[in-house]
């Protein structure tokens, strides 16, 4: 082992993550309009459970799915659902027109030998349609209530506020990558966003405990500005988020390339796509987003604008006791840590 | 506590072995499961609303999705509604979403048998009490069967299920008189009331309203009190025979007097308008009755339900029989025709009877998510294949099982000795959640579908951020390089266990605020990610602390053997000048 991976091994890292904040906010603020541009412009490709779709039920005793699926991916339509039913095969499609409809129903019928008319059509409606969608909606609204009511309680609100904002920005972003690659919106990749939802809430909860129990330290004379402190926190737990990180997204990285490889596109592809996202951009931004976050909203309270301030007037922020600290207070600003490796 | 845990997974073990439940339930995207489709029919023919499908289409959502775990599906489909519950031969289920439920409260007006009497049955029946409306026979077409009380109605109330205030306590001796009943012909041969005194065992399930067919003679329609009746109604009556037809589907007019039969088809009524419908139901609970360990179905009235409740059941209290009864008509079908005991005050009522847990929470959906605004046939059932395909599940669960292969692989290049304690400790998470899945599946109706499995492994990562949490915090004691690995252990886990309940009790939170706003599948998913969150808390608390703690004490890991993951050389972070310190005291 050496460098980077040693360091890391060892929990020897310190990167100054609240110090490049805005390098953070420019890179999330980028993500965010390439998301909100790709939710604007293309939309998201709906599933038949939110839009309703077309049915197809025919006779063909022989036909395995593979093939049924094959007829009708060759037949120019997008989202297939074939089940089996007791009498034959009932094919869920997306909402086609009526020419394609026709073309579907020629193809399948030349496909197994029926009489175009025995291939019959069912219009269907959404069966996660506006009610479903609205209840899913208000829920999400009356969750983020209840969490930054809790948190409030936990911690305090700018934490509360911190950790749902940068939630936000994580759905966001997530429904931004569905926008652009085209991948189908289910009912599944719904539940996908939720699970992301938990995930990048929990890892921001964790981050904030320990910003919580570093900075509860400071006080009129302590040696560390918040943002020092913070930061320093943040280095104690980078390694257990990059562990949790990794431990979580391997099974849905195993899921979503090598299950979608072998066993080809579906449901896997679309959920563990929404989960593989939304874990890197949540732990990304619990980081680089939430923390720099709630370090700015920290550093207006006067008792630790005077800390920033005596620091500032003494020329050089004294070193923590984990970490070395160099102060770029020249100028009278909020020192900045700005050391990516040690002094050895 | 290692015990305790053992205990418990052992207990669950044991549960699922006598209930021979060994796998879980699976939802409609991998079991596939019940189509049925539900065809409307409106009175003259025409087309149903827009609006009204919709109505009926959340309704039989509440219905189909009560306990919002089963992740069944219902959509429209031209006019008709499509609804798909998974598991195979569920159309028993579809058909009871599919009921229009409207529930109204009528004064019974006259009873007599539902059918003339078959020749050459009366002599078997007269010594015993005869087969009552509770007997099983005749159900099977139902699944919610009329059944005896254990409030004796003397006047022979044909359908079993007692009507009562909360308040009131069934008196088996109040007015057992059996001679107010005009029956001027029943012949002594056939007569089987022979409950009919009030000592006769009042308790007993077949007692005193066994009387399914109490009037058997000639003229079913002798001594029947008419007065009151509208002419065409009583002709109605006459005509009924409830062996064939038990009124289902007939138009119930709330404001018409009303003709039905008991829901076996056993008696037949003329009912007085409906005095309360069920739209004055504000909810529907069910319960175990304290006292007899039945189960009910509460109701709750609002609006003007209560005072019409109150002076309906006043004028039948101050009614002769059969008039002192009140009938509840659900659908057509007289469900329920208690004898009044006393006024009923309060807004409050409960229906009593031979229900099921499974018969009384369907009865109070149905009457607490409220009557569809259309009647239904259903016009088709299919049971279907698994929406994803076989080769979807099996390729998620690979994928799975290589994902969690390459976690172990990782916990222990990285962990080393702690390793071994997050190995195990993911597998006993992994089977109380198996273990807990099986059984809920079993007990609860839950459904487990891909997004649940794939939650279920994403919460791999949150179980094992716990121990990554509580490790770390251990090698931060470690590296202040002043206390021995056991009193460490001890330390850090008071800081770890803060953080890992606060960051549950978020998780958990979420999962409660879903669960109960949302429906569908989410409200599932919902409740699989509580479940998770708590069986988290489970195996940190009784497994990974306690075995870290046993561990402790073991000499590869308090000296800080190279391969036990707290190794000097793993420790020594600090800055170079103490870098080289041991995490052991000296």
């Amino acid at each position: 082992m050496s460098g980077i991976a040693r360091r890391l091994y060892r929990g020897e890292v310190d990167v100054d993550f609240v110090g490049r904040k805005k390098l953070w906010y420019g890179l999330s603020a980028v993500l965010l309009v390439i998301s909100i541009a790709g939710l604007v412009l293309h939309g998201l490709n709906l599933g038949v459970e939110f839009k309703g779709g077309s049915v197809f039920s025919f006779k063909a005793p022989a036909a395995d799915i593979q093939e049924v699926r094959g007829t009708f991916s060759d037949a120019g339509v997008h989202q297939i659902i074939a089940q089996t039913t007791n009498n034959g095969w009932r094919v869920t499609t997306e909402s086609l027109p009526p020419e394609e409809v026709t073309t579907v129903q020629k193809s399948v019928a030349q496909k197994f030998g029926l009489p175009q008319n025995q291939v019959n059509l069912q219009v269907i409606g959404a069966s996660w349609g506006g009610q479903v969608a609205d209840k899913a909606v208000i829920g999400l609204i009356v969750f983020m209530l209840a969490i930054i009511l809790y948190l409030t309680l936990a911690f305090e609100w700018k934490m509360a506020l911190a950790a749902v904002v940068a939630l936000l920005h994580d759905l966001v972003i997530t429904a931004g990558v569905y926008a652009w690659s085209g991948f189908e919106v289910t009912p599944a990749t719904l539940l996908g966003f939720l699970t992301i939802l938990g995930y990048s809430l929990y890892d921001a909860v964790v981050v904030f405990d320990m910003i919580k129990e570093v900075t509860a330290k400071l006080g009129t004379t302590s040696k560390m500005t918040y943002t020092q402190a913070a930061n320093n926190a943040l280095n104690h737990t980078l390694i257990r988020s990059l562990n949790t990180t990794l431990v979580a997204i391997l099974p849905v990285a195993a899921i979503l390339f090598i299950g979608t490889t072998l066993f080809g596109a579906g449901t896997l592809k679309d959920l563990s796509l929404a989960l593989f996202v939304g874990m890197i951009v949540g732990t990304y931004s619990s980081l680089c987003v939430a923390t720099p976050l709630l370090v700015t909203l920290k550093e207006r309270e006067s008792r630790y604008q005077a800390i920033a301030r005596r620091l500032a007037a003494h020329g050089s922020a004294a070193k923590s006791t984990r970490q070395p600290v160099t102060a770029g207070a020249a100028n009278g600003s909020v020192p900045e840590t700005d050391k990516r490796g040690k002094k050895k | 506590m290692l015990l305790v845990l053992l205990a418990i997974i052992l207990a669950m073990g044991g549960v699922m072995f006598l209930n021979r439940a060994f796998t879980p339930e699976y939802g409609l995207d991998l079991a596939g499961g019940t189509t049925v489709t539900l065809q409307p029919v409106t009175p003259n023919g025409s087309a149903p609303t827009e609006e009204s499908l919709n109505l009926a289409v959340s309704i039989i959502r509440n219905r189909v999705n009560g306990s919002g775990i089963s992740d069944a599906e219902v959509a429209k489909s031209g006019d008709n509604i499509v609804i798909s519950v998974p598991g195979a031969g569920q159309e028993e289920v579809v058909k009871l979403v599919g009921t229009t439920a409207e529930l109204r409260f009528r004064q019974v007006m006259a009873v007599t048998a539902g059918s003339p009497p078959p020749p050459g049955q009366m002599p078997t029946q007269a010594p015993t009490p005869s087969p009552t409306p509770a007997a099983t026979g005749k159900q099977t077409s139902k699944t919610r069967q009329p059944a005896q009380t254990a409030t004796p109605s003397p006047t022979g109330s044909p359908a079993g299920r007692a009507l009562s205030s909360a308040l009131t306590n069934p008196s088996p001796a109040t007015t057992p008189a059996p001679s107010d009943r005009p029956r001027k012909n029943a012949s002594p041969s056939a007569e089987p009331r022979k409950n009919a005194s009030p000592s006769a065992e009042p308790s007993k399930s077949a007692a005193p309203s066994a009387q399914p067919t109490p009037l058997p003679t000639d003229d079913p329609m002798a001594g029947v009190d008419t007065t009151g009746i509208d002419p065409a109604v009583l002709k109605q009556f006459e005509a009924l025979d409830c062996s064939k037809d038990k009124g289902q589907g007939a138009q119930d007019d709330p404001n018409k007097q009303f003709v039905g039969c008991s829901q076996d088809g056993s008696a037949k009524y003329v009912l007085d308008k409906a005095a309360v419908t069920g739209t004055s139901i504000d909810t529907a609970t069910s319960g175990v009755d304290q006292t007899t360990g039945e189960w009910l179905v509460q109701l709750s009235f609002k609006g003007d339900g209560p005072s019409q409740w109150s002076k309906v059941t006043t004028t039948a209290f101050n009614s002769q029989p059969p008039r002192n009864q009140v009938a509840m008509v659900l659908d057509g079908v007289v469900i329920s025709a208690p004898v009044i005991q006393e006024p009923i005050t309060g807004g409050r009522a409960q229906i009593s009877g031979s229900f099921t847990q499974v018969t009384a929470d369907e009865l109070a959906s149905q009457l607490k998510f409220g009557a569809l605004p259309l009647k239904f046939e259903k016009s088709s059932i299919d049971e279907v294949s698994s929406t994803l395909g076989a080769d979807q599940l099996r390729g998620g669960l690979i994928a799975g099982a290589i994902g969690l292969g390459l976690v172990l692989i990782y916990s222990m290049l990285y962990y080393r000795g702690l390793g071994i304690v997050s190995v195990l400790s993911l597998v006993v998470a992994s089977v109380l959640t198996y273990e807990a899945v099986v059984l809920l599946g079993e007990f609860a109706g839950f459904r487990l579908s891909l997004p649940h499995i794939i939650g279920l492994i994403v919460s791999i990562g949150i179980t094992a951020d716990s121990f990554i949490v509580y490790f770390e915090r251990i090698r931060d004691e470690m590296k202040e390089g002043r206390r021995s690995l056991r009193t460490a252990v001890e330390v850090a886990w008071v800081r770890a266990r803060r953080t890992i309940l606060i960051a549950d009790a978020v998780m958990f939170i979420a999962a409660v605020v879903l669960y109960f706003l949302a429906v569908g599948g989410v409200a599932g998913f919902a409740f699989a990610m509580g479940l998770t969150t708590l069986i988290d808390i489970v195996v940190v608390f009784m497994f990974t602390k306690p075995f870290v703690a046993l561990l402790a004490k073991n000499k590869f890991f308090a000296k800080g053997h190279k391969l036990s993951g707290l190794d000097a050389e793993r420790m020594s972070t600090q800055t170079t000048a103490d870098s080289k310190s041991t995490p052991q005291e000296a």
